[in-house]
Formats: C-alpha cells, sequence, structure tokens
C-alpha cells in the first residue's frame, strides 16, 4: 500500500487550498456565470461591436476614414494636446509627491484633497470654468480679444481644459508609492554628497520610473479620449479644433456611421494598448517593490 | 472522544509537509506537538481540525473514520494562533457564534445563549469585558476569548496552534499554567502545537515530538526528555553537548546535558576527561561555564552559583569534568544506552 | 515609513512653492471662478435658473439613473470581485485586466457603441424591441451607460478589501459550525460592505457628471431624457452663461459632498479593522 500512495503522490502534487473556504461547486459555478455573463455584456459586447462596425464597409473604407484629411488633423491635434498635456501635469505629480510624501507641513492633507478636486468634476464643468475665465465674455475675455488672443474654441483652450482634467492622475499614483518606498535612499544618497538634482536623476527617478510610468499610461488614455470638457470649450470647427472624439462625434451626427467608428477604433486600440501597459506596469511595480 | 490519524501524507506542491504520520490519542489527553517550524506539526492541527485535506491515509474519532468529514461536521474547537476573532463583533458575540449559526431546531432560546456565554467568560476570567471589541483587549484577553468561543459549542476535541506563541513571556507562563487546570477541569481531549520545549515538557500529558514531516518520539515529558530515541529529541528537548565517540568499535554520537556535568579539581570516575575553564557567565542562582576539553572540543556546563564561588572557578581553571547521565545514538539508528 | 520633519532631503520649497503655484493657477482659481459668476446673479435669477421644471426634470434624471447605475455595479461589482479573488478559471487574467476598459475608453467611443447596440435594429436592442422595451433615446438607456461608466469602481475598491481578508476568521467560522452562507452574512460582509458603498458612492459621483458615454443614447429630450451636463451645454451654447453656471455650480456642490462623504466613508472602514492583533 505504501508504493502505491507514493505513485500516486508522484503525479498529483495540486496546491492546497484552504478546505474551509472552499464553496460549493453549484454555488461556484453559478457565480462566475453571472461574473463572466455581466462582463461579457458590458465589456466584450460592446468591444466587439466598435470593431465590427468599423470593418463593415470593407478595409477599403475603414482605411479611407482614418487616412482623411479631417482625421489626420484630429489625430494630429490630439497628439499635441496630449503631448503637452502629459509631461506638465507628469512635472507637477513628481514635484507634489516629492513635497507631499518627504516631508511634513500644516495643510498637507488638504493640498492631497486638493488634487483629487478634478477627478470629482463633470467634465462638461471643466469645460465651462475656462469659458467663464477665458471666453468672450469670461473675466479676461476683454484683455484677451485686446492682445488678440484666442483661447477658447481654439488650441490653448483644449490643451488648458484636458491638463485640467488629467490633473491629478501622475500625482495620486505617485503619492503613495513614494511614501511606502520611503525616504532612506534618498538620505543615503544626500549623506554621501549628492547635489539634490544628482539624487533626483540617480536614485529618485529609478525608483519611481513604474509608478511614473503608469500615471503617465493612465494619463496620456484620459488626455487623449476626452470629450466631455473639450467639447465644450473647443467650438467644433473642423481640421482645426477637433480632437479624435470630436471627430467621432462629427461623423456620427452626420450618419457617416461607419466612419465613426472606424475612427472610433483607432481609440479603442488606444484603450487597450493602454491596459496592457498599465496591467504589465502594475505586475512591474508589484516585483520591484516586494521587501 | 479518542483520535486515531494513519499513514497521513500531505503535500504542498513539492514540498512534502507530513510523511507517513500515524498517531493515536486517548479521551481527555492533554498532547502537545512539538518540533521547529517547518516541522509539520501545525499541518498535522489543520488535518485533524479538517482545515486540510489528506492526501493518503485516514483520521477517525472514536473509531469512525471522519476523513471525509468537512471541518464544520467534526465539531472540533479550533484556536488560532492569532485568535481569529471577528473583529466588528464584540466578545460576547464572538463568543455566542458557534451557537447563533446553529439550525433552528438545534439552537437554545436567547436566553440559554447569555447564560452559557456568561458561564464561558467567567470560566476564562473575562467577565464583564462581554461589550468590549476585540481591538479594545490585550494579547492574552483575546487568546481567552478565542478560547471560551471555541468552547462554547462543546467540541469533542480543543486543538490550539502555537496558542501563546504571539504573547510576551511572562503572560504566556501564566496562561499556561490556567490552560492546564481548564482543561483538568473540563477533561476535554486536547492537542496543542508549540516550538517551545519547556512550554510543552511542563503542560502535556504526552509529547510528540516532530520534524521535517515525521514523528521522532511519542511519550511522557519525563520519557521523552530522560529517554530520547533519536539525537534530534535529545537536541531540541534541552541544551546538548555532543561527543563524537567508538564504543565497542561502533560509531556513536553521545549527548549529554550542561547541568548533568559534575566539576571537580580532583580526577574523578566514570567517563570523565579534563578541561580548561574558558567563560564563566553568571546567571543569578546558576551560572554558564564554557570549557575547552582536552581533546579540543568545546563545552558547556552549568552549575549552581554557590559551586562557581567553591571551586573559584575562572578562566585558565583546569579542572576535571564528567556526565552524570549520558545519551548514546548509534549511527543506524537511535537506540540510546544510559 | 515616510520621512517626517526632514532637514536632510532637499527641494520642499521649490516643489511645495510650484505645486501650491501650479494647484492655484490650473484649479482653485477656475473653480472659484465659478463660484464667483455664481454668486454675481440675484437671488431669483439663481433660483429660476436651478429650479425651472427643465432643471428638475435633468437633476431627476441625473441623480435617479445614477444611483440605479451605482446599485447594480454594486451587486453585480461584488459578484465579479468576488470571482475574481477567489475562484480560478481560463481566461481569468485577460478578463482581470478587462475591467478597466470602461475607466480607459474614451467616452465618446462608449457612446456610440452603446446606441448602436441599443438601437431597436442593434445588437442588443433588437431583442428587446419584441418585448416592448426601447432602450436607446429613453431613461433606460442613460441607466445602462453609466453603468458600464461605473463598473470599474466597485471591482476595484473591493477587490484588494477581500484579498486581505484573514483567512482565519473564515476557518474559525466553519470550525464553529457555520455554512458558507452564514459565514458570508456575518463575517465577510461586515468586513466588506463599507468598501462596496465606497465603490459604489465612487461610480455614483462618475455617473453624475458623465457627459461623452450618454449624449448620445440619451436622445437629450427636455424634461425626459436630458442629463444635467447636457442642459448645462445647451444653456452655454444659447450664451445663457448664468443660467449654466448656476446648474453647474449645483453639480459641483454635489460632487464635493459626496467626495467628503466618500473620504469619510474610506476613513471609517480604515478605522473598524487598523492593526491585526498585536498586543498592546
Amino acid at each position: 500500500m505504501t508504493t502505491a500512495t507514493v505513485t500516486t503522490l508522484e503525479h498529483a502534487p495540486a496546491p492546497s487550498v484552504r478546505a474551509a473556504l472552499v464553496d460549493p461547486p453549484l454555488v461556484r459555478g453559478g457565480l462566475i456565470a453571472i461574473a463572466l455573463g455581466f462582463l461579457a455584456s458590458f465589456l466584450l459586447l460592446p468591444l466587439a461591436a466598435v470593431f465590427y462596425e468599423a470593418l463593415a464597409g470593407g478595409l477599403g473604407l475603414y482605411w479611407a476614414s482614418i487616412t482623411d484629411p479631417m482625421a489626420r488633423s484630429a489625430i494630429w491635434l490630439t497628439l499635441v494636446v496630449a503631448g503637452i498635456s502629459v509631461p506638465v501635469n507628469a512635472v507637477f505629480g513628481i514635484a507634489a509627491a516629492w513635497a507631499i510624501a518627504r516631508f511634513e507641513f500644516p495643510g498637507k492633507s488638504v493640498l492631497v484633497t486638493l488634487i483629487d478636486l478634478p477627478f470629482a468634476v463633470s467634465p462638461v464643468i471643466s469645460g465651462l470654468i475656462f469659458i467663464l475665465l477665458f471666453g468672450a465674455q469670461g473675466f479676461f475675455g476683454p484683455w484677451l480679444a485686446e492682445h488678440g488672443i484666442r483661447i477658447i474654441f481654439a488650441i490653448p483652450g483644449i490643451v488648458i481644459a484636458t491638463t485640467f482634467i488629467t490633473f491629478p492622475f501622475v500625482a495620486r499614483e505617485l503619492i503613495p508609492l513614494m511614501q511606502e518606498q520611503g525616504a532612506e535612499e534618498e538620505e543615503a544618497a544626500i549623506s554621501l554628497g549628492a547635489s539634490g538634482w544628482q539624487m533626483f536623476r540617480r536614485v529618485t527617478l529609478p525608483k519611481i520610473r513604474f509608478g511614473l510610468l503608469y500615471g503617465v499610461v493612465l494619463l496620456n488614455a484620459r488626455a487623449m479620449g476626452e470629450f466631455g470638457a473639450v467639447s465644450v470649450v473647443s467650438g467644433h470647427i473642423r481640421g482645426q479644433t477637433n480632437t479624435l472624439p470630436l471627430h467621432v462625434e462629427i461623423l456620427y451626427n452626420e450618419y457617416q456611421g461607419t466612419a465613426a467608428f472606424a475612427v472610433a477604433s483607432l481609440l479603442a486600440l488606444l484603450a487597450l494598448a493602454t491596459l496592457a501597459a498599465k496591467h504589465l506596469l502594475e505586475w512591474q511595480i508589484r516585483r520591484t517593490n516586494r521587501p | 472522544m479518542s483520535i486515531e490519524v494513519r499513514d497521513i501524507w500531505k503535500r504542498f506542491g513539492e514540498f512534502t509537509a507530513l510523511r507517513d504520520v500515524s498517531l493515536h490519542v486517548e479521551p481527555g489527553e492533554l498532547v502537545a506537538l512539538l518540533g521547529p517550524s517547518g516541522s509539520g506539526k501545525t499541518t498535522l492541527l489543520r488535518l485533524i481540525a479538517g482545515l486540510e485535506r489528506p492526501d493518503a491515509g485516514s483520521i477517525s474519532f472514536d473509531g469512525e473514520d471522519a476523513t471525509e468529514r468537512s471541518v464544520r461536521e467534526r465539531r472540533v474547537g479550533f484556536v488560532f494562533q492569532h485568535y481569529a476573532l471577528f473583529r466588528h463583533m464584540n466578545v460576547f458575540e464572538n463568543v455566542a457564534f458557534g451557537i447563533r449559526v446553529q439550525p433552528r431546531g438545534v439552537r437554545p432560546p436567547e436566553a440559554a445563549i447569555q447564560a452559557r456565554v456568561h458561564e464561558l467568560l467567567d470560566l476564562v476570567q473575562l467577565e464583564g469585558l462581554a461589550r468590549r471589541m476585540p481591538t479594545q483587549l490585550s494579547g492574552g484577553q483575546r487568546q481567552r476569548v478565542a478560547l471560551a468561543r471555541a468552547l462554547a459549542v462543546q467540541p469533542r476535541v480543543l486543538l490550539l496552534d502555537e496558542p501563546f506563541g504571539a504573547l510576551d513571556a511572562r503572560v504566556r507562563r501564566e496562561l499556561r499554567r490556567w490552560l492546564r487546570r481548564l482543561h483538568d477541569d473540563l477533561g476535554i481531549t486536547s492537542l496543542f502545537v508549540t516550538h517551545d520545549q519547556e512550554e510543552a515538557l511542563e503542560l502535556a500529558d504526552r509529547v510528540v515530538v516532530v520534524n521535517e514531516g515525521r514523528i521522532e518520539q511519542v511519550g511522557a515529558p519525563d520519557e521523552v526528555y530522560r529517554r530520547p530515541s533519536t539525537p534530534f529529541v535529545f537536541g531540541f528537548l534541552g541544551e546538548a553537548n555532543w561527543l563524537d565517540s567508538k564504543i565497542d568499535g561502533r560509531a556513536a554520537r553521545v549527548g549529554f546535558r550542561p547541568d548533568d556535568l559534575e566539576l571537580s579539581l580532583s580526577p574523578l570516575e566514570g567517563h570523565a576527561f579534563a578541561a580548561r575553564v574558558k567563560r564563566v557567565q553568571s546567571l543569578g542562582p546558576r551560572a554558564k561555564i564554557e570549557l575547552l576539553a582536552d581533546s579540543g572540543a568545546v563545552v558547556q556546563a552549568e552549575v549552581p552559583a554557590e559551586r562557581v564561588r567553591s571551586l573559584s572557578l575562572a578562566p585558565g581553571l583546569e579542572l576535571f569534568a564528567a556526565p552524570r547521565e549520558l545519551q548514546v545514538f548509534f549511527e543506524e539508528g537511535s537506540r540510546p544506552r544510559p | 515609513m515616510a520621512g517626517s520633519h526632514n532637514r536632510v532631503l532637499p527641494g520642499l520649497g521649490l516643489t511645495l512653492g510650484f505645486s501650491i503655484l501650479y494647484l492655484s493657477l490650473l484649479v482653485l482659481i477656475p473653480l472659484s471662478g465659478l463660484f464667483v459668476k455664481a454668486a454675481s446673479l440675484s437671488a431669483e435669477e439663481f433660483v429660476a435658473a436651478i429650479a425651472s421644471p427643465r432643471a428638475l426634470a435633468a437633476y431627476r434624471l441625473s441623480f435617479g439613473a445614477s444611483l440605479v447605475a451605482a446599485g447594480v455595479n454594486a451587486v453585480f461589482g461584488l459578484v465579479v470581485a468576488w470571482v475574481l479573488t477567489r475562484y480560478r478559471f481560463p481566461g481569468k487574467g485577460l478578463i482581470d485586466a478587462l475591467v478597466d476598459l470602461p475607466f480607459a475608453l474614451p467616452t465618446a467611443v462608449a457612446g456610440i457603441t452603446l446606441t448602436m447596440l441599443l438601437a431597436k435594429n442593434g445588437w442588443v436592442g433588437q431583442w428587446l424591441e419584441p418585448l416592448g422595451i426601447q432602450a436607446a433615446y429613453t431613461p433606460l438607456g442613460v441607466t445602462i451607460a453609466l453603468t458600464f461608466i461605473g463598473l470599474p469602481f466597485v471591482v476595484r475598491t473591493v477587490q484588494p478589501v477581500l484579498e486581505d481578508l484573514e483567512a482565519e476568521a473564515e476557518e474559525a467560522a466553519a470550525s464553529l459550525g457555520a455554512g458558507r452562507a452564514q459565514t458570508f452574512r456575518r463575517v465577510l460582509f461586515p468586513a466588506l460592505w463599507p468598501a462596496l458603498v465606497t465603490g459604489a458612492a465612487l461610480a455614483f459621483a462618475r455617473a453624475l457628471g458623465e457627459y461623452g458615454s450618454v449624449v448620445f443614447i440619451s436622445g437629450n429630450m427636455p424634461l425626459q431624457t436630458e442629463i444635467v451636463p447636457l442642459l448645462i451645454v445647451t444653456k452655454l451654447e444659447q450664451y445663457d452663461y448664468a443660467g449654466a453656471t448656476a446648474i453647474a455650480a449645483v453639480m459641483l456642490v454635489s460632487s464635493f459632498v459626496i467626495l467628503l462623504g466618500i473620504n469619510a466613508l474610506q476613513g471609517l472602514g480604515r478605522r473598524r479593522f487598523a492593526g491585526a492583533g498585536s498586543a498592546p
């Protein structure tokens, strides 16, 4: 009998599950079915629909839609907006995280709450506040008109509104990360004679790079995909103030459904790439922060 | 209730926690599962509880096979190392939990539940703390709540996983004695896991010494201490000095305890050897002496403080030492000879 | 742990100063600008703007649909979080990553896709039509879109709490005779509900202000399927800045109140389960 027991074991060393935590198979199957059903309807279905509709007119129409001059200018504008708001907010995020994670000062918790504010504001309101400031009837309206500067219904307005919306992303990611990592390494660098910038470049930045990348990825996705705020401040001027999401809207409202979905599919691909990058970076962060 | 463990094997992935383990526990016994971390003692306890399933072998209670029964059905009282109290319930509700989840036909009326819980809280000397939350209690108090909770449903066997491991030394000693008295009053078959040999020897009716997934020896405290069957048991249950030797032409390891060493300035009989004192360390009523034997071996001795004075023990002193009691283990197996 | 009063590390002045400057310029001043403008209205103007029948209908729709969506997400989100944490099944990693899709997908894309799906001849709409259920251009469609938007919030808030649950407590409950359902009801759920409510509140807050995913599917008929953000946009297009600002102020205040509530909930959750059995 001993021999038989040993033989069985060689074939089946399954990882052990705590017996008391096991749910009856019917419950397990049922819950999995409910969860997957819910997710399939709300996630997989729309995702499949985007690509299906995009390709419904054939590859020729797909290609024509995304290389159309208006589409190309929308792509270009989207890239410009992201290209400005991402680095700017990243720098702020690093600065704020440094101040908050490494020092104590009065009003720190207020600062942290304030950083979260844009999250609580509706995108439409995020656009409205800048119209109130820079619009023709806004606080600075007359002054801007005098100097020939256009912000609302022009690219600067779009950039500003997008920057507002995506303001918290990097900070929110870096603050807990840097708090968790602790200051010892940086203190060691200073004690060894490094200047502030050297310490930052050689010690801090490498430590936070994955968290930073993670925040940047999320920031970028939001910056490129923002619709509500941009819709309010852009004026929808074709070829000039339309980002990709706005271009999708225009095509859709003009009943060019397939073209709309074709352009939308680019954004969907961006979303999927974002998810993949996010997943990868989360794994990297967990790995490098293991004690 | 008696417990019969037969030919148990348990693996976690590539790691074998228990190899062919068998054990019998008599009704009403207080048994210690003693061993170093990773020896498999906690795994054995959890298998008996039904919190893990064995890969092979069987577990029976009072002769009935319980191997396939879930932890719910086994009616065991389990006390966890870190108490596992329900943090959102107060002490009363924690203790009452097992009674409250009983099916409606079996569950006693509210008045009876109140009485029983207060009775148990009295038993563990926590009367008056019924309304407190677990976070408001000390470690020792939490452990007693965990015990009361386990006892509430009148289990057939009490299983305790390093019950005092997370407590400081003084509380640990107090609770030890208290647990022994409790056991004597209630008479429930009890198994507890510990890595502290002093605890096992002080508390248990029988000690099960576990190492690397195997049971090395089972016996009364005196037996495993004085008549260890393997070098591991000898070394684990107390401080040990080791000498390699040949006896009747066979290779053997000889062990003796520091406090079994007779020191004298004049030659001794028996297995005596010459040595020089290297270090004298005072420990209050006793002292630790480090000796360098002529053979080159370093030997630890422990003597009462007044012996240090009477022999004027100091580094450099040459003397004779002879163990009063020896454990001899031959290479092939582990048959000691006094 | 975090650096306390730190004389060693440089940069406090620079980073803090920059942060406060940036925060004020980009966030505080624009937001206060809104309240200043709102305050410039007379009391009657203000009330007229925020309490017009059209506005009231919009509040009802926005708050109502957001509440329902948050509720649906609370229930299903819990199931999803449980399944992802406790069970193993093929494709689990992929599904786990996909949960964040509503977070990553541009709202306009979600908007047109959901509309297409739920329209009368859409993939889903065609099944609902014979049942007499119309989803597109109705409050139902709005609710469905808001459910999509809020999906990740409950799941991602509950997941970490589920993962951190003490397995021993469940084992203790089982050893004391509790069945799985009893253990869930008495031991697990009490530990989970702060996170659940927090996640639902986050989903609610997000849904309240949502524009892109909803504006396509709602049909935007005043008094019927007009959400508050759209009402604001419409007023802006009509150059009724005052009216838009007034309603925006109401929305903003509600959002801040919800934000405060969420912070309080998170604090409550942390306090209740602070510290794991360390002897004082």
